[in-house]
């Protein structure tokens, strides 16, 4: 049996680069950075004075009586969710037939340490009634079921920094399964906060180039030495080829292809050979029904880490073999920094909107190139993308070994 | 204890609501309940009553919160 054809109908986004897609969009295409310096107060007692804070706050957004009673992920799922479905043109659809897959890497953290500061000093009676439903790792998910009336099902892969991507294949696969027309799937973080920099940082996974925080994102240069931490979130409209085409909508992209594997090799490190990034790639390629010929750009997961980042260059030649030679990578990062939980759906819209302007983002800051990556790095500038009938690969990884590659192809 | 005039209770209250829910202060009035009229929650009402608390000094207990119905059931609890 052939599969449902899935495609992507609305994109919406809030990022450390702009409150929406557009201006993500133009921000990532002239190479500029959305890393920022941290509150002052914050910086005595952390190695990292910068992160890649929001660049609209959702108090511009969202009313204040709605604002205290969601949580930070649930503020930029909804702001982001939004701007998607009205993208997507608010898409009549039978509400058992809509679902969510929206994700967070690490869930409602700011309203765990703020309501434990407020318990801790004023008691139980003033903690927020709210408290649990918004730090509930489902709280974006049940959100945006609620604000639009999805009731076909509402489901939160966590999987670290690879669950946006996951909630994307997820979402491909439960419209493919036939159990819903249309999903909103994306992804969400908002973990900036001083014991969220110190734990990160007490792994040494940062960056503290502290001198100058718009070049410390830096994947694939010599000198790099760590991520970035970001905020923001990712939303996605998917929807079945017939029921878009039924309704005209506008299609951005097919969502052809999805593959998911795990390292099963430690913990937070990714197994050095890449060999399980290199497997969902080969895994999302059989499922998209394309070799590695029609492959034109990789949207790398690259943080800017001394040990992922050259790896997964060698898992991509290793899956597309000499293919490779002919395939644009780049990693978004550079510019956003990581949204952890969101990155890997802000990566697909970046991916997408690749394939449909036909232009590449570039990855800034490589100074010198690490000897060790084996592919065509996008740097510093945008690079045209070929014409016609051609896909790209979003890759995502997640401590604990996950690894999401998902495949867009050109509509 | 400092005693509040109905005038300044209802005052208080179309500032905490306003606060909580948004609502429009000139929507508080006495005879509102707040479930039916007011689209008041349980949750809500929750913080209402401990933002009350603060506001007027007088302590709502959980098992007569329920009890308090309307506007004007607040502001005769408070006064009492």
């Amino acid at each position: 049996m052939s599969k449902t054809d899935v495609v992507v109908t609305g994109l919406g986004a809030t990022t450390p680069l702009g409150g929406d897609v557009a201006t993500t969009w133009s921000a990532l295409l002239d190479g500029r950075s959305g890393i920022s310096v941290l509150p002052e107060e914050w910086h005595e007692k952390l190695p990292v004075h910068f992160a890649g804070q929001i660049a609209q706050e959702p108090s511009e957004k969202l009313p204040r009586p709605r604002l205290r009673r969601l949580d930070r992920t649930q503020q930029f799922a909804l702001i982001a969710a939004k701007e998607a479905w009205e993208d997507a043109g608010s898409p009549e659809v039978d509400p058992i037939r809509l679902g969510v897959v929206v994700s967070s890497g690490i869930g409602g953290i700011l309203t765990i340490l703020e309501q434990y500061d407020t318990f801790r000093e004023k008691g139980w009676k003033r903690v927020s009634p709210f408290t649990v439903p918004m730090l509930m790792p489902n709280s974006p998910a049940a959100a945006i079921s609620l604000e639009y009336t999805a009731q076909a099902g509402s489901h939160v892969p966590v999987s670290a920094c690879a669950s946006s991507a996951e909630a994307v294949a997820n979402g491909v696969d439960m419209i493919r399964s036939g159990r819903a027309d249309v999903v909103i799937a994306g992804g969400t973080e908002a973990a900036i906060h001083p014991l969220n920099i110190a734990s990160f940082a007490s792994m040494r996974a940062l960056s503290t180039r502290n001198d100058d925080p718009q070049t410390a994102s830096r994947p694939w240069d010599a000198g790099r030495d760590g991520f970035v931490m970001g905020e923001g979130a990712g939303i996605l409209v998917l929807e079945s080829a017939e029921h878009a085409a039924k309704r005209g909508a506008r299609v951005y992209a097919h969502a052809s292809g999805v593959g998911y594997t795990n390292d099963a090799y430690d913990i937070v490190q990714p197994d050095p050979e890449g060999a399980g990034q290199a497997r969902a790639i080969t895994q999302a390629l059989v499922d998209a029904d394309l070799g590695p010929d029609d492959i034109v750009h990789v949207n790398a997961h690259a943080t800017s880490t001394p040990a992922g980042d050259v790896g997964e260059t060698r898992a991509i030649r290793s899956a597309l073999g000499d293919a490779a030679d002919r395939v644009a990578v780049t990693s978004t990062k550079s510019m956003t920094g990581h949204l952890l939980g969101g990155a890997g759906a802000v990566e697909s819209i970046a991916s997408i909107l690749a394939l449909h302007d036909g232009r590449i983002p570039p990855t800034i800051n490589i100074e010198e190139l690490d000897s060790d990556v084996v592919v065509d790095i996008v740097r510093d500038k945008p690079r045209d993308m070929p014409t016609g009938d051609v896909a790209v690969i979003n890759e995502s990884f997640g401590f604990g070994g996950h690894n999401i590659a998902l495949v867009f192809r050109r509509a | 204890m400092a005693n509040h005039s109905e005038q300044e209770i209802l005052k208080g209250l179309g500032e905490i609501i306003e606060e909580i829910v948004g609502t429009e202060p000139s929507e508080v009035t006495p005879e509102k309940s707040f479930v039916d009229d007011l689209d008041i929650d349980s949750l809500s009402m929750v913080e209402i009553a401990i933002a009350a608390q603060d506001k007027f000094g007088v302590e709502i207990p959980d098992d007569q919160l329920k009890d308090l119905k309307t506007v004007q059931d607040v502001i005769n609890f408070i006064q009492k």
